[in-house]
């Protein structure tokens, strides 16, 4: 007769030293892991349990505003400078890590309608109530200097918005049409309009970047070519769009926030039907900003709150609100994808993490010194 | 640098064969006849072969798409030191072991082709593929085969002694065969715990003990004092759940009592249910009890209404626990439905032993009629297949790997099937052995192809080739872990631990794509928003000026309306049920399938279209 028995050298199964790993043979077979589906159900409801037991995303409140918050822009280069216009006409710059501000500036009378910063960061350009449009530098004045801007340009209009081309030295400017000016130029370049009515705001498309698009108070969003210096496409909606955002990964996507409570993501190529309606919010949605990976976005409303919805689902995974929170008004993603930042009409920017239950700084480690400084008030020694 | 012509696989490009007239250099190894490792140039693999680059260009020239260039890859033949790989391409997997992978049912069809869900329920089919076959090559990296008895020249591997296989076998694994003669606290049952190093062992007069079986090492010994009818391991080999005469006792591996469960009391069998940390306990009073022992609540108390309880079996596949009864059916049972969820005739007489394999598929059962029956659990639940007994089989059991023990009276026959996933075959018996005393006990050793039998003089472990599954998975179970591996794995498990209302028939339930009816929507609104958006407000009549306000004539429009409300709803049933009986009558007159059309057809009275009937009457 044949035969051979199982059996297990267990040399080969058992670690030789404590100090080697244990040894772990793995066999996939399924036969072996019964019950797959509900035990991986099981995880997935913990692990969403826990989720939201370590959700804790508010990090700071900036202070300091004398009146609402109206617009918010980020630097380019540094991701802890941001910008932020109020509606007294003041401009504070803010340092992120030591969240305090570095600068404030009486840029306007009457509201700072729109903030937008050079793409090299060396400067800044704010619009007002006061149809100035005015560059400042982003350095501070040096000592014995004033506080002046860069350049001022005179308007005949109220400009209501502005955003600087991603590449060129042009900027565009909002208002009864949109300019598209030169910096070298007092007077625009182009102006571009379809239809009587004003446009709230214009975006530069950061991929393609001679397109812009624009929100105007007939219910409209029109997309222009800066080229051709004419308007492209148009779509009316039911309702007004406040604001619109390129998406920085997908040249042709943006994404509209509307006075109807709804967002709408477009795709510039085919405007009939909006690729996705995000529909959670239950007042105005006043602001809408990217994710630099081009797969979230982040909204403000004006039912005081901030919610973060997934590109392509209609329902939003994260809403942050505070009792001390009202209307907010502009919000902004920050660069590295890990902040949102929101200011409100209660004049204060709020920072809140962009993972409500991820762990941003890593817990330090007691290096051979700090081992023995285990008392608490030792430990900041 | 000079590049060095290599013999291709594949048919050569236009390049290679201008290298291909330079003479390739002797290296160190190849042998003085000039012969290189590796295959002769001309052999074909078996994986698909790859496109010849200049059939690529000329494709491309055809179509005029615009090329994007590729980043020229590195071949894997041109390595620095010119050594080959003797078996190019990947590894192959062969095409059984990778449907051992796939796990979606096809035969299920795909919604409409619009819906998303149906673009993503094909992209996972897609990829299931991939990864089943990915799973299939990673085979090859099990280490352990399975034993094996072959007899030679036509012998009976039946007649095999014991003593014979511990002969031919290694050290190691015949010492694994051992009797433990134990006549003095009456017969045996015993239980491997889940990694199958550990072995518990309960005496009918009391004598409990655990031990570690592979070392010998006993961990407690103790005599309960009372009548033992059923031992188990809970989820590891440090509790035990003891089955005593009055109530269920569980115990520390070092003796200790633990608890004293007196809701299960008489209880004559229990079984585990390890994922669902369930104990199982079938008593005598006719209840099915499951015992949640994390966290130490009982979870279900079923009546099974049909008398003493003492046949019980647990399937692997799906926790549902099997019941035999004294009438032959077996009913199956889950902790979250009051009802059994399925009842199966089996035997003429009563049901002695039920046991069902650990792939959920195959069920044996054994009855008072000195049948032994297959049943295939999975589909039909039809008999596939029956054998006499010269004497009924009271204890039945399945191995890892399918083989099927049967103890009659104080002889055990095992019985195996041609391969791991089909049933065993009962015509002749792969092994079978005689023990000193009538078997109480059986279960196969989990990861050793052992089988251990508890008899009414004492233990004894049996060598079975071919039993157990070779390659255990290290995060599963694993009988060498150390004793912080076994903690961790402990506090997982917990973690994962499924909870009872998900037991059921099929576990892959939860997998399906729900889809919500239209009313389960409606009433899970209504409980959102504490009030139904659409049903209609109740009428509240207007309150008018000069005197028409009183409360006589609110009632009285209030009246009113609901009056008129009432009797439109009737109408409308009304309506409704005249409509049904119409197509009732419609339905009825149609004629049979089976009938051939026959020009008298046109006589034969159908209802009244023109009002004919009527015009007759009137006419007569």
């Amino acid at each position: 007769m044949k035969v051979k028995m199982l059996s297990r050298n267990p040399d080969d199964y058992v670690r030789e030293t404590k100090l080697d790993l244990q040894r772990v043979p793995r066999n996939y077979d399924p036969a072996l892991h019964p019950f797959e589906v509900p035990r991986e159900y099981v995880r997935a409801l913990n692990a969403t349990k826990l989720e939201r037991v370590f959700a804790k995303p508010f990090l700071a409140s900036l202070d300091g505003h004398r009146d609402g918050v109206n617009c918010l822009a980020k630097h380019p280069k540094s991701l802890s400078t941001v910008l932020s216009g109020a509606c007294d006409g003041e401009v504070k710059i803010w340092n992120l890590t030591t969240r305090k501000c570095t600068r404030t500036i009486q840029a306007h009378e009457g509201f700072v309608r729109g903030i937008c910063t050079r793409f090299c960061g060396t400067s800044f350009f704010t619009v007002g109530d006061d149809k100035t449009v005015k560059q400042w530098k982003m350095d501070g004045p040096g000592y014995g200097e004033e506080e002046e801007p860069l350049h001022t340009i005179l308007g005949k209009t109220v400009y209501t918005g502005i955003d600087h081309h991603w590449k060129d030295a042009a900027f565009a400017t909002c208002g009864q049409q949109v300019d598209i000016w030169d910096e070298q130029r007092t007077s625009p370049v182009c102006s571009m309009t379809w239809g009587f009515d004003s446009i709230s705001s214009v975006k530069f498309n950061p991929i393609e970047t001679f397109l812009l698009g624009s929100c105007a108070s007939d219910r409209n969003i029109v997309l222009y070519d800066m080229r051709q210096a004419t308007p492209l496409k148009k779509v009316i909606l039911d309702m007004r769009t406040n604001t619109i955002c390129w998406n920085p990964m997908e040249a042709f996507i943006f994404t509209a926030a509307n006075e109807d409570y709804n967002l709408y993501t477009f795709d510039m190529r085919a405007l009939d039907t909006p690729v996705m309606v995000h529909l959670d919010h239950v007042s105005a949605v006043l602001d809408v900003d990217y994710s630099p990976t081009g797969k979230e976005f982040v909204s403000a409303s004006f039912d005081k709150s901030v919610r973060i919805f997934p590109v392509d689902k209609s329902q939003s995974r994260e809403v942050y609100h505070t009792k001390r929170m009202q209307h907010v008004i502009c919000v902004k993603w920050t660069s590295d994808s890990k902040y949102i930042m929101c200011g409100s009409d209660e004049m204060n920017i709020r920072l809140w993490k962009a993972n409500a239950s991820e762990k941003l700084v890593a817990e330090p480690s007691p290096g051979p010194y700090r081992e023995h400084l285990h008392h608490k008030t030792l430990e900041r020694v | 640098m000079e590049m060095v012509p290599k013999p291709r696989s594949h048919a050569p490009a236009k390049k290679d064969r201008l290298r291909a007239k330079r003479k390739k250099p002797r290296r160190y190894w190849e042998q003085e006849s000039g012969a290189s490792p590796g295959p002769p140039p001309k052999k074909r693999s078996s994986r698909p072969a790859r496109p010849r680059s200049s059939q690529v260009l000329r494709r491309s020239r055809i179509s005029r798409k615009a090329q994007v260039p590729k980043p020229e890859r590195r071949k894997p033949e041109q390595t620095l030191s010119g050594a080959q790989d003797p078996f190019p391409g990947p590894a192959p997997a062969p095409l059984e072991v990778s449907r051992k992978f796939r796990r979606i049912d096809k035969s299920k069809p795909l919604p409409s082709p619009k819906s998303k869900t149906r673009s993503r329920l094909e992209a996972a089919e897609a990829e299931e593929e991939e990864a089943s076959v990915r799973a299939a090559r990673s085979e090859l990296l099990l280490a352990e085969q399975p034993g094996f008895l072959e007899g030679e020249d036509g012998e009976d591997t039946a007649k095999i002694l014991q003593a014979d296989i511990v002969e031919a076998v290694d050290i190691a694994s015949a010492a694994k065969h051992f009797d433990l003669n134990l006549r003095q606290f009456g017969p045996y049952r015993l239980n491997y715990s889940r990694t199958g190093r550990h072995l518990a062992l309960g005496g009918r007069r009391g004598h409990v003990a655990a031990l570690d079986w592979v070392t010998k090492q006993l961990m407690c010994e103790i005599n309960v004092m009372e009548a033992v009818r059923d031992i188990q391991f809970l989820h590891s080999e440090a509790l035990l759940a003891v089955a005593q005469n009055r109530w269920l006792y569980i115990y520390d591996n070092q003796g200790i009592e633990l608890h004293c469960v007196r809701r299960c009391d008489r209880v004559t069998r229990l079984e585990f249910l390890p994922f669902h940390f369930l104990l199982a306990t079938a008593s005598e009073t006719g209840f099915l009890t499951y015992l949640d022992v994390s966290v130490g609540k009982i979870v279900a108390a079923l009546n099974a209404r049909a008398g003493r309880l003492s046949v019980m079996a647990q399937n692997p596949y799906n926790a549902v626990i099997h019941l035999g009864h004294s009438n032959g059916t077996v009913s199956l049972w889950s902790p979250a439905v009051k009802e059994p969820l399925a009842k199966i005739l089996c035997h003429r007489g009563g049901i002695r032993a039920v046991a069902v394999d650990s792939t959920g598929t195959y069920m044996a059962t054994s009855g008072l009629d000195h049948q032994l029956k297959i049943f295939d659990l999975r589909g039909t639940y039809q008999p596939l297949s029956a054998r006499t007994l010269p004497q009924g089989a009271g204890h039945l059991a399945f191995s890892q790997r399918g083989l099927l023990v049967a103890g009659m009276g104080d002889v055990v026959s095992i019985w195996k099937g041609p391969g791991k996933a089909s049933p065993p075959s009962l015509e002749q018996p792969y092994l079978t052995h005689r023990l000193s005393g009538h078997v109480h006990g059986l279960q196969f050793c989990p990861f050793e192809d052992v089988l251990g039998v508890g008899h009414s003089g004492g233990i004894t472990s049996m060598l079975v080739p071919g039993a157990a599954e070779p390659n255990f998975d290290g995060l599963e179970n694993n009988p060498y872990r150390s004793r912080k591996q076994r903690q961790e794995w402990e506090v997982k498990a917990l973690l994962e631990k499924v909870p009872a209302e998900l037991i059921c028939l099929d576990p892959r339930a939860l997998a399906e794509v729900d889809v919500i009816s239209l009313e389960q929507r409606k009433k899970e609104r209504i409980e959102r928003l504490g009030y139904d958006p659409d049903a209609k407000a109740t009428f509240q009549p207007k309150l008018k000026q000069k005197g028409r306000s009183s409360t006589a004539s609110l009632v009285k429009r209030r009246r009113k309306v609901l009056d008129k409300e009432h009797r439109d709803k009737v109408r409308q049933s009304l309506e409704e049920q005249e409509q049904q009986q119409q197509q009732q009558q419609q339905q009825e007159k149609t004629k049979p399938p089976g009938t051939r059309p026959s020009a008298l057809d046109r006589f034969v009275p159908q209802g009244d279209p023109w009002g004919i009937n009527w015009c007759l009457c009137l006419l007569s």
